[in-house]
């Protein structure tokens, strides 16, 4: 197939950036999403120009690297798939794609298509972990965890980091991120011990980098390529308040 | 004598480790926070050692190419992570853990080493679960295990098809911790681009920020590789994109010698090629194995009706299917080891019974997995299984809680729906078992210089079983490195901080920055993806599943040539001190170009047959791999000679006091 493409074109953070038309021919369905810029970045280099940059890295879907807003969705239009799984079957010959960058203040433009997710890195530095030292664990049969209770803590920390719930957000919200990682650890006998400090520094952090709050829009979850459950948000405000009224 | 000293403990296997412990020398903890160490990799190994290093007090630079440590290629991890717990009864023990890995790599593996990896693999458990890894859990509320390949108990601990992800989201946890107090500082988006050496020690890696182009020096006084496999020499291979072996070949030109770099891992169920365009290929978990059966058309007819789209698999009835992993290997079944199932699927293929256009696939079957788990569920709740609809709509409900998001992975992929039809598969690069050497401490041969992880060779031997990669990255990460490197470092504790001034630094910087200047200087008419592809062609085609002499010398001699045209021809565009990918992966490329020809002689030298390295001339009448322990129980360690096309060759002797050298038989 033959295929119009808009791409975002931005030298850094502080150049500004326009949309760049190219046209890419003999596109096949089977190609990924990424195969398919690899071919285009091709034909770029052999024309003598500069490739375009984007993030990429394991191509199953797992990594988080992998960004893009395509025709207007974080990671395009099939649900549940990361740019990476997206494949050329999704699009027909003739079509015009238009390819931007994750947008949000707290995710800064480095070139193109590629994003500064460091934030998110900064807020599970914040408060995202257990406190246990190597060699410091009992036996992991020592405590038990109803199944139900480990297949929940496990859905949410499925989430991948790739900060598409903030690229959808209208107020480039990460509390789907936020929230993942507190209710999966709130879940768990070994992290709710943590709970209360938790939430309290991982949403300061949050704040602190410049992300929005919620309006129960459920954007996030709808574009999330895990499928992450907006249940994780309210957990988290529950656990918020708790934590503001009785912090100890 | 060799000069390769392993440093193996004396004393009955069993007490090795144990012993070396009490006897290692330590580093007190106001002595610690003077010692600089550099961490090159953030997935399991690097994480792991880089968070368990900081807790003692060590102070922590790690550097890795991802935007976030989260994403090092660890992540992609499937199936599991064997530890010998025995909480399923069914016999296991550290012996058996040992045994099975020893045995599964063909004999080509440390005793020493592998019995202290499982020793440690119950502990890593353990704390996995203290750090909140959501592993599966049974209804009582304890942990849950699974069969994998080469192995008759359960002892694989698992998160769904995504445990590599939860392990590393683990130990990632744990080093963000260290991060917030200030232990360890994080380079996201920097490579290394050399190690520098001061009075032969390891003091300091030269690295440059991706996103910049700024080319930097840090001084340690120890460095830790735990940047991973070099699978990627093939180009197409489950690896990450950005995987590579640039920290390993820079090393290894800097003194560090290169074990058995032939030892790679060819994983029998991968989805298979589809084009031209392909930039990488994706792996279907061994675990699917425990359910799926392994088959293609008895018949040629039916298999060339299947190609062409004139038959569909379900179609073919039973007697005129060859599940051939069954009929070849009664005891093991479709459970084999992964270098016999990927040869076994090539012997197929090869002999005209392929299933995919480019005939280089076969099927994996989950038809009777459904129905016989449709019939426990009809039996559990009462249903007739007369329902057949009831029954097999059950079935693929167990299944797909088993493995929903492998099929899911697989259907985007391919547009087949693996519930209705069989998958097709075919192996494809995924694991290299060779690696840097190192002693028993993890120590390479440059003093200072570490490796751990997939990046050294130590523990897998010619073949890695299932689940056990993982294993070992965080063993030698949580457990290992934290005691061995205080035998190094207990020497530097008046050293003071390593200055970057020194001249070492200065030079290695001056050729880094020489040798990326070079790249963009020559300014050809090819793209660097064009000769990565290249390159791999070779390498599958002659040093991939099997290998023979004529076929290798022929790749060598084109691998020679491909590089000589590589620094007449390549176009890098763009700039040294800027964000350019494409001059990341000309840097890439120019070290595969070396390590694929090194490969190449290493198979060469090995006129055996042995794990994953099958060459043509020894093999038994049925086809099997035929083992020299006479001549060939030795590990081959490289040095570079200066000359990529002339490298020097060692052995370690590999010596066996505790199994007894069998033919590995899964008959």
């Amino acid at each position: 197939m033959k295929l119009t493409l808009h791409v975002w074109r931005q030298k850094d953070a502080q150049t500004q950036g326009k949309m760049v038309d190219y046209t890419l021919d003999n596109v096949s369905e089977d190609m990924s999403f990424l195969e398919m810029m690899d071919v285009l970045n091709q034909q770029i280099i052999e024309g003598g120009d500069e490739p375009i940059a984007f993030d990429h890295d394991c191509r199953e879907g797992i990594c988080g690297m992998c960004s893009m807003v395509i025709n207007g969705q974080p990671h395009g239009p099939q649900q549940g798939t990361t740019t990476c799984q997206l494949h050329m079957r999704s699009f027909k010959d003739g079509d015009s794609i238009y390819i931007e960058p994750f947008r949000a203040k707290g995710f800064p433009v480095v070139r193109d298509l590629m994003v500064d997710r460091s934030a998110f890195d900064r807020i599970i530095q914040s408060g995202g972990f257990v406190s246990v030292g190597t060699g410091a664990a009992p036996d992991g049969n020592a405590i038990p965890i109803r199944k139900e209770e480990a297949d929940e803590a496990f859905n949410a920390a499925t989430c991948i980091g790739c900060g598409a719930c903030v690229a959808s957000c209208k107020n480039a919200s990460a509390m789907l991120f936020v929230s993942a990682k507190i209710a999966q650890l709130d879940r768990l006998p070994q992290g709710k011990v943590e709970s209360k400090e938790r939430v309290r520094s991982m949403v300061a952090q949050m704040d602190e980098e410049g992300f929005g709050n919620c309006t129960n829009t459920g954007a996030c979850s709808a574009e999330c390529p895990k499928g992450i459950s907006l249940e994780n948000i309210a957990r988290m405000n529950r656990l918020y308040l708790q934590s503001s009224v009785s912090p100890t | 004598m060799s000069i390769l000293q392993s440093n193996i403990p004396g004393g009955p296997l069993s007490d090795k480790w144990t012993q070396h412990k009490n006897s290692i020398r330590l580093v007190n903890p106001a002595n610690k926070r003077n010692i600089d160490i550099i961490v090159i990799g953030s997935g399991l190994a690097g994480a792991s050692a880089s968070a368990s290093l900081a807790e003692l007090g060590y102070n922590v630079k790690c550097f890795f190419f991802q935007d976030s440590p989260r994403r090092a290629h660890s992540i992609a991890a499937q199936g599991g992570i064997n530890a010998a717990k025995n909480y399923q009864n069914d016999g296991d023990s550290t012996y058996r853990l040992f045994y099975d890995t020893i045995k599964g790599g063909d004999y080509r593996s440390r005793e020493a080493n592998v019995y202290r990896l499982a020793e440690v693999s119950a502990n890593i458990i353990d704390q996995c679960v203290a750090q909140g890894v959501p592993f599966a859990r049974e209804y009582g509320g304890t942990l849950a295990n699974r069969s994998f390949g080469g192995v008759q108990v359960s002892r694989t601990f698992y998160a769904r098809g995504q445990t590599g992800q939860q392990l590393l989201l683990g130990a990632y946890s744990a080093l963000s911790r260290q991060v917030a107090v200030g232990k360890v500082k994080m380079y996201n988006r920097h490579e290394l681009l050399d190690i520098v050496k001061i009075d032969g020690k390891a003091r300091g890696v030269v690295v440059r920020n991706n996103a910049t182009g700024e080319i930097s020096s840090h001084g340690g006084h120890a460095v830790l590789l735990c940047n991973g496999g070099y699978g990627n020499v093939f180009y197409l291979s489950t690896n990450a994109m950005g995987s590579n072996a640039t920290a390993s070949w820079r090393a290894h030109k800097r003194g560090a010698f290169f074990a058995n770099p032939s030892f790679t891992q060819i994983h029998p169920t991968c989805i298979p090629v589809s084009g031209d365009y392909q930039s990488k290929l994706t792996l279907m978990s061994e675990s699917l194995r425990n359910d799926g059966r392994i088959w293609v058309p008895l018949h040629k007819e039916d298999a060339e009706a299947v190609r062409e789209g004139r038959l569909r698999p379900t179609d073919i009835p039973e007697d005129r299917r060859d599940y051939y992993l069954e009929r070849r290997y009664p005891a093991f079944g479709n459970l084999v080891p992964r270098d016999v199932a990927s040869r076994a699927a090539k012997e197929r293929c090869d002999a005209g019974f392929g299933v995919n256009k480019t005939g280089q696939a076969v099927f994996l079957d989950f038809a009777s997995a459904i129905e016989r788990y449709g019939e426990e569920q009809a039996n559990l709740k009462g249903i007739s299984p007369s329902d057949r609809e009831a029954v097999m709509q059950m079935g693929r409900e167990v299944v797909s809680a088993k493995y929903g998001n492998l099929f899911q992975m697989y259907e985007q992929i391919t547009a087949d729906n693996p519930y209705e039809t069989p998958m097709k598969i075919f192996p494809a690069v995924h694991y290299t078992m060779g690696g840097l050497w190192v002693d028993y401490n993890l120590m390479t041969t440059v003093p200072g210089l570490f490796a751990l992880g997939e990046a050294n060779f130590s523990d897998h031997g010619a073949n890695r079983l299932g689940a056990s990669a993982l294993m070992q990255g965080l063993a030698d990460g949580y457990f290992v490195i934290p005691y061995t490197i205080g035998e190094y470092l207990a020497d530097d504790i008046r050293t003071g901080a390593i200055s970057t001034d020194h001249d070492a630094f200065k030079a290695a910087e001056m050729e880094a920055k020489g040798h990326l200047s070079s790249l963009l200087s020559i300014q050809g008419k090819t793209t660097v993806d064009t000769f990565h592809r290249k390159l791999g062609k070779f390498i599958w085609d002659y040093c991939g599943m099997a290998r023979n002499e004529k076929g290798l010398n022929y790749a060598i001699s084109e691998v020679q040539a491909l590089r000589d045209e590589f620094y007449n021809d390549v176009r890098v565009p763009g700039k040294l001190d800027e964000l350019n990918p494409e001059l990341e992966k000309a840097s890439r490329v120019s070290d595969f170009l070396e390590l694929g020809e090194l490969m190449c002689n290493d198979a060469l030298n090995r006129k055996e047959s042995c794990g994953g390295h099958f060459r043509e001339e020894y093999q038994t009448e049925e086809g099997e791999a035929l083992r020299d322990d006479k001549d060939y129980a030795f590990v081959s360690a490289w040095e570079y000679s200066g000359d990529p096309k002339a490298p020097n060759h060692h052995k370690e002797e590999l010596t066996f006091d505790n199994v007894e050298l069998k033919t590995r038989s899964y008959k």
